[in-house]
């Protein structure tokens, strides 16, 4: 049977939650707030939103079922992804189908975590049966471990050298500078990159997200009703998720994108040359160079070389996270998976509140998440179009 | 190669001593049974008996055919260390304390992806074989070194932190006067240990081993009688902040069940020495020795108890001497748990007769005391906690599994 396309939905009002490097608000503030700026940036009331797709590392012990009571709202369609870093595009799908179909008008899709002082250790301290069990007792590392693991192995496999991570990551500086939010609001060097506090090899400092708190959110409705509010939309040429990809492989060299991304384009009706830019999950840059290969980009083990000969800066030949991203802007929890996905809404709806990419109409934002035990199993995109207004 | 550890210098008696923490030991049921592996010095993994998948980590149900019949099955160690990293940072508090720290993950001819400590030696897309050991809070832990271990390998200070290594370690006896307290000093210093203290009691009798011990370069003996509350304290505020690993060999067999030979003063003794000795020496060097549990590299590790396998199911012609030893046992297990709070791992080897005076009239095989002791070296380097020695104590263990009825009837040995 042929996917359906997306024809009617509209994504709009990106919101973000100025993150903190800490915070003594729980992620029921991070949630509440976010859908008191998607309501009053939409300008409806709160019982116009029929349907919340949650995304929270730091809701325990409540679920997307408790925030309702908590919020005061009562939705007719409910969701709550446990996906971390992938939950951005696959909540964009669900909710895109609820509205299609019907079963709900207004879907507001949040994604928030708090940082408390010890709550970083305490979530990967317990994060999965096979972490707790296979990985978090060597050494303790969590995702920067994992990661190493990743980089490393890439490297070796495909001759990527730091130094063309830290293009990425100077890049991603760059394009932070002007983001208001950014948690890292000082130019990067090669040399500071190289050079910076070693945390498991061959990852250093820069390398790695920092953990605060924060909240990104948007909200899914029909066209008509977008129009009628009067709000700038950007529409949905395709998505795709995965999970678990390729388990004979074995250490992860690829995510699930590349398993759908025949058929991401096909569907989207556009390609990999039409973007204008794309946000990529970024916790560390290895995933970064995944992402590139896996959605076609440049072919495998060819990121490196592509990194070399382009200008990732937003003002770049090939804008990349222009909003900075989670290695400069920070990790907000589960929000990290909807950080690139609001970016995007925001470059096509003309609406940034950093840089911009000049005339963007396709942007492709994608998403990664939970390292369950040896790999990340989540994989995410989406194609976004300016709408033709 | 292998950094060579220093040799232990002297305690800065003003310096504060390190306080000792646990690697995370938050486990499944599952994988609790990788420790019973690690326990007996198995590598073993769970194999479906549908479909032959190796499975790791622990599971369930079959990662491939979804059967729910997983039996642990040994399997072939053998991999390739396709990524390294080394930890700068950790985020839990036993890593903080010990980074920079190697970890890998290793291929396994076998299958599954593992992460694994990593030994020094071990490089990026080499061979490397793996075992799984108890870490110092008693869980098993995936250990992988080069596939022909390299000079030094004992020194390697992540395997130190998972094994006991009696090398550059002080060492208690508990009783020097028996063949296998002589025995387990041989072998004790044989392995590197730093000094060996030996406790001796009844001093109107004479022992040829306590004689030999004497003459040993290294051995330092002290009076220490189990069944004197007072004497076992006296010892311990003068040793305990020294005893690195203790020994717990003292026993007293006679034969004679309940109803043949009900003697009260036979049985109050073994329970004396068997029992209330190991309570009075756990409850004198117990709190010492886990206090020093992160003392550094030659810290407290170790208590070993070495027990009769007739602590396991009663032999009715050693009848009181098997129930005092099933009464140690248990007692060494609670000790197995108050010691891991400090990092020190309780050891028990089981053994069956003992070719000494008061097994003379049990037929063979019977163990040399040196074979006793080296095997104990040898549990301890390679961090084991259950160990059954000799063919007795080793059918005796196999025969528990299979039916327990069985050996309670017939056990002849």
């Amino acid at each position: 049977m042929a996917r359906m396309d997306y024809q009617g939905i509209a994504v709009c009002v990106p919101v973000t939650i100025p993150y903190s490097r800490y915070s003594l608000r729980g992620a029921h503030w991070f949630c509440g707030r976010a859908l008191a700026e998607l309501i009053k940036g939409a300008g409806i009331a709160k019982h116009d939103v029929d349907g919340f797709c949650i995304s929270s590392f730091t809701l325990a012990p409540d679920s997307a079922v408790g925030l309702t009571q908590h919020l005061g709202v009562s939705p007719r369609w409910l969701d709550h992804i446990p996906m971390g870093g992938a939950s951005g595009a696959v909540a964009l799908r669900r909710a895109a189908r609820a509205v299609q179909c019907g079963d709900a008008e207004i879907v507001a899709c949040i994604a928030g975590d708090t940082n408390h002082v010890d709550s970083f250790r305490n979530t990967i301290a317990s994060f999965s049966q096979f972490a707790n069990d296979a990985v978090y007792p060597y050494g303790s590392g969590g995702p920067n471990a994992s990661f190493a693991f990743l980089t490393g192995h890439y490297m070796r496999q495909y001759g990527a050298r730091r130094e063309d991570f830290g293009k990425l990551c100077i890049a991603q500086r760059d394009n932070a500078l002007a983001t208001p939010h950014a948690m890292m609001k000082r130019p990067l060097s090669l040399d500071d990159y190289l050079h910076a506090r070693p945390i498991a090899d061959p990852l250093c400092l820069f390398d790695c997200v920092m953990p605060c708190a924060g909240a990104e959110a948007f909200l899914v409705m029909p066209s008509a009703r977008a129009k009628a509010l009067g709000l700038p939309f950007a529409t949905i040429l395709s998505t795709i998720e995965r999970h678990n990809a390729y388990p004979d492989d074995p250490i992860q060299i690829r995510g699930g994108w590349a398993m759908d991304v025949d058929d991401f384009y096909d569907h989207a009706g556009v390609g990999a040359a039409d973007m204008d830019f794309l946000q990529a999950y970024d916790d560390y840059p290895v995933i970064c160079f995944m992402q590139i290969e896996d959605l076609g980009f440049c072919g495998k083990g060819e990121a490196a070389e592509f990194v070399r000969e382009h200008d990732l800066t937003t003002a770049g030949d090939f804008p990349f996270n222009t909003s900075g991203g989670q290695l400069s802007v920070g990790q907000a929890g589960a929000a990290g998976g909807s950080l690139g996905l609001v970016e995007a809404i925001r470059q096509l709806t003309d609406q940034c509140l950093g840089t911009v990419v000049a005339n963007a109409r396709f942007g492709l934002a994608s998403c990664f998440g939970m390292i369950n035990y040896d790999r990340g199993l989540c994989s995410s995109a989406a194609i976004l179009a300016r709408s033709q207004r | 190669m292998t950094t060579r550890l220093p040799p232990p210098k002297k305690k800065d008696p003003v310096a504060r001593t390190r306080a000792p923490t646990q690697p995370p030991g938050n486990r499944s049921r599952e994988a609790q049974g990788l420790t019973a592996m690690a326990a007996v010095g198995r590598f073993a993994l769970q194999v479906c008996a549908d479909c032959g998948q190796v499975q790791y980590p622990p599971r369930q149900v079959c990662g491939r055919c979804l059967g729910d019949d997983l039996p642990w099955r040994d399997v072939n160690p053998m991999g390739a260390l396709l990524a390294e990293t080394k930890l700068h940072h950790a985020n839990d508090l036993f890593f903080r304390d010990r980074v920079p720290w190697r970890l890998g993950v290793v291929g396994m001819d076998a299958g599954p992806s593992v992460v694994a400590h990593l030994a020094e030696d071990c490089r990026q897309g080499q061979r490397v074989k793996l075992s799984l050991n108890l870490d110092r809070g008693g869980h098993a832990v995936m250990n992988a070194r080069p596939e022909t271990s390299g000079p030094n390998e004992e020194d390697d200070m992540q395997l130190r932190e998972l094994s006991m290594a009696p090398k550059d370690r002080r060492v208690l006896i508990v009783n020097g006067k028996t063949e296998l307290g002589l025995a387990l000093a041989r072998a004790f210093l044989a392995a590197g240990a730093r000094e060996i203290y030996a406790g001796h009691s009844e001093p109107w009798k004479a022992s040829p081993s306590l004689e030999t011990l004497k003459s040993l370069d290294g051995v330092t003996l002290f009076p220490l009688d189990v069944t004197d509350t007072d004497s076992v304290g006296e010892l311990a505020a003068v040793l305990g902040g020294k005893v690195e690993i203790l020994l717990n060999n003292s026993y007293h067999l006679r034969p004679g069940g309940a109803v043949d030979r009900m003697d009260m003063n036979v049985s109050r003794e073994e329970m004396d020495i068997h029992y209330f000795g190991l309570l009075r020496l756990a409850g004198t060097f117990g709190p010492a020795m886990r206090a020093r549990g992160a003392d550094g590299e030659h810290g407290a590790c170790a208590w070993v108890n070495v027990l009769s396998a007739y602590a396991q199911v009663n032999n009715p012609a050693f009848g009181t001497y098997s129930a005092s030893q099933a009464a140690a046992r248990s007692l060494a297990q609670c000790l197995r748990a108050e010691m891991s709070a400090g990092g020190v791992r309780v050891v028990n080897a089981y053994i069956g007769p003992l070719d000494d005076e008061w097994h003379q009239m049990v037929p063979p095989p019977k163990l040399a005391p040196d074979m006793v002791a080296g095997r104990i070296v040898d549990a301890l380097q390679k961090g084991r906690e259950d160990l059954a020695i000799g063919a007795v104590a080793e059918e005796i263990a196999e025969r528990l599994a299979a039916n327990p009825k069985e050996i309670e009837r017939e056990i002849k040995l």
